[in-house]
């Protein structure tokens, strides 16, 4: 358990001193939120009514876009061979770098949320489940992200394999966490919804590390 | 390999009959639907192309499976030998179900719940036969293509269970039903022909790519083997 | 006669559908049965020379 948080703390220490990571998927992120008003035009209407969904399709990019450095440092640099060597199953270091990339990139994702829904002029019902939603949603965007991340180690354009890889993966996230903000906008019940997201977390949890682990192993041979 | 080579001809031919009947039955002797009318006729590639494009993905989970847990070379290459042949079923299926779709719902592409569905499995096609070719070490293509094979398995029910809910939330103005209620004989004939055809082409051509790849191996050490005693560099510089 | 396959060839009003898609899995299937071949014989032939020169060498 030490170990783990060791680990974390490391991965966190590594990010905040680079810095950028966060900054840049955030600002990636509202960028290209920003982007659809000149795309469909600034109608009020058209915006609350597509808001949701172009929300979480630019989270899901967002998120996409600082996958492919989630492993290839420790894979350049070798510490992950001696990760891999350390008592701490590899399984749980996956674990353990996926609850660091999330803290890094997925949590901002979910701070800057609502200040986007405002430019895009959500209904404020939306607002507490846009947040709930994206906070059960993001880890998973995570951790799916991470087997696709462990796999293209080492590949040829690996960045672009990535997207081509998890995308795909990403629907059900996406299918949900819009439904639920839509729910909640339409006065429906949008817990369904949440559990479904949570399940698809806890789902991951388990699973997700397993496929990245055996990837990771493979890459290291 | 002696025993695909005896097999291989059998396949081909028994392809070649079920096929030929199949599209007899299907082109002449099926009658047309009192609803689609001739339009009906494209069912019988594309419910096929839709069964194949299912079962080759399986052969895939499981052919990578194998490779992962048993570590079976041959494995791998009838994972890898299969994965072009689905994306080329999966893409018949799509591409009949909107010249389908055009005369029976009057436009080419609707997010009915079963083409969406399609659509994400040929995105999982092109993935893992990205991914297989993007190592330079092929082995390690092979073993991540496995994995990702398996992760695959586990999705696509999640997927197809979203984009069915998804799809019942934003159902159509107007779908029509696919074939109507009942089935008849003469159509379920022609449907289960080109099915059984369709699967021995793939079985037949799986064989033969096999074949392809085992050669490939061979030469591939062949050339290491030639590669070593150092008079024998040029020689194998000009074969290859 | 010739009326009877214009008739089929016309399916009903839906030949620009029909006919496309018996067209592409035609083509596709073909295709992907040529592309086999004629790799398998590549490599064969491949193979071959290969095995010649080494017999050859070593003699």
């Amino acid at each position: 358990m030490r170990a783990f948080r060791l680990l974390v703390q490391r991965d966190l220490r590594l990010a905040f001193r680079q810095g950028g990571d966060a900054a840049m998927v955030v600002g990636f992120f509202v960028l290209t939120v920003i982007l659809f008003p000149f795309g469909v035009g600034p109608e009020p209407e058209i915006l609350a009514r597509i808001g949701a969904g172009v929300i979480w399709v630019t989270a899901l990019l967002a998120a996409l876009l600082s996958l492919d450095r989630l492993f290839t440092a420790d894979y350049e640099d070798g510490s992950l061979e001696i990760l891999a060597l350390s008592p701490l199953p590899l399984e749980a270091v996956v674990v353990a770098k996926c609850l660091a990339h999330w803290i890094v990139t997925g949590l901002p994702l979910v701070l800057a949320a609502p200040l986007l829904a405002l430019f895009l002029n959500l209904d404020a019902a939306g607002y507490p489940v846009l947040i709930l939603a994206m906070l059960l949603g993001t880890p998973s965007l995570s951790l799916i992200g991470a087997v696709g991340a462990a796999l293209t180690l080492g590949a040829r354009r690996g960045g672009v394999l990535l997207s081509l890889l998890i995308l795909p993966l990403y629907i059900p996230v996406l299918i949900f966490g819009v439904a639920a903000v839509e729910a909640a906008i339409g006065g429906l019940s949008f817990r369904p919804h949440l559990m479904i997201l949570g399940a698809f977390m806890l789902a991951a949890i388990p699973l997700s590390p397993l496929a990245t682990a055996a990837a990771l192993r493979q890459a290291l041979e | 390999m002696r025993l695909s080579a005896a097999v291989l001809p059998w396949c081909a031919i028994a392809t070649a009959l079920t096929l030929g009947v199949g599209l007899y039955l299907a082109l002449f002797v099926a009658p047309p639907d009192y609803q689609q009318g001739e339009a009906v006729r494209i069912m019988f590639i594309h419910v096929p192309a839709a069964w194949m494009a299912m079962f080759v993905y399986g052969n895939l989970a499981l052919a990578s499976a194998v490779a992962l847990i048993w570590r079976h070379p041959l494995a791998d290459l009838a994972g890898q030998a299969a994965a072009p042949l689905g994306a080329g079923f999966t893409l018949l299926c799509l591409v009949t179900g909107s010249l389908w779709g055009q005369p029976m719902w009057g436009t080419w592409w609707v997010w009915d719940a079963r083409l969406t569905s399609v659509l994400v499995l040929f995105f999982l096609y092109l993935g893992y036969i990205a991914l297989v070719n993007a190592f330079d070490e092929p082995t390690r293509g092979a073993r991540a293509g496995a994995i990702l094979a398996l992760v695959g398995v586990v999705n696509i029910p999640i997927i197809k269970f979203s984009v069915d809910w998804w799809n019942t939330l934003h159902q159509p103005a107007s779908i029509m039903r696919m074939g109507g209620p009942t089935i008849d004989a003469s159509m379920l004939w022609p449907l289960f022909l080109m099915a059984i055809g369709f699967t021995l082409y793939f079985l037949t051509v799986l064989l033969i790519r096999i074949r392809t790849a085992i050669i490939a191996r061979k030469l591939q050490v062949l050339r290491m083997a030639e590669l070593e005693p150092d008079e024998d560099f040029a020689g194998a510089r000009s074969a290859s | 006669m010739s009326q009877g396959v214009t008739h089929f060839l016309e399916m009903g009003g839906y030949a620009r559908f029909v006919w496309p898609a018996f067209g592409l899995a035609g083509v596709l299937l073909v295709g992907m049965l040529v592309q086999s071949l004629r790799a398998y014989r590549q490599r064969q032939g491949e193979l071959e020379r290969l095995q010649q020169d080494g017999r050859g060498r070593r003699r």
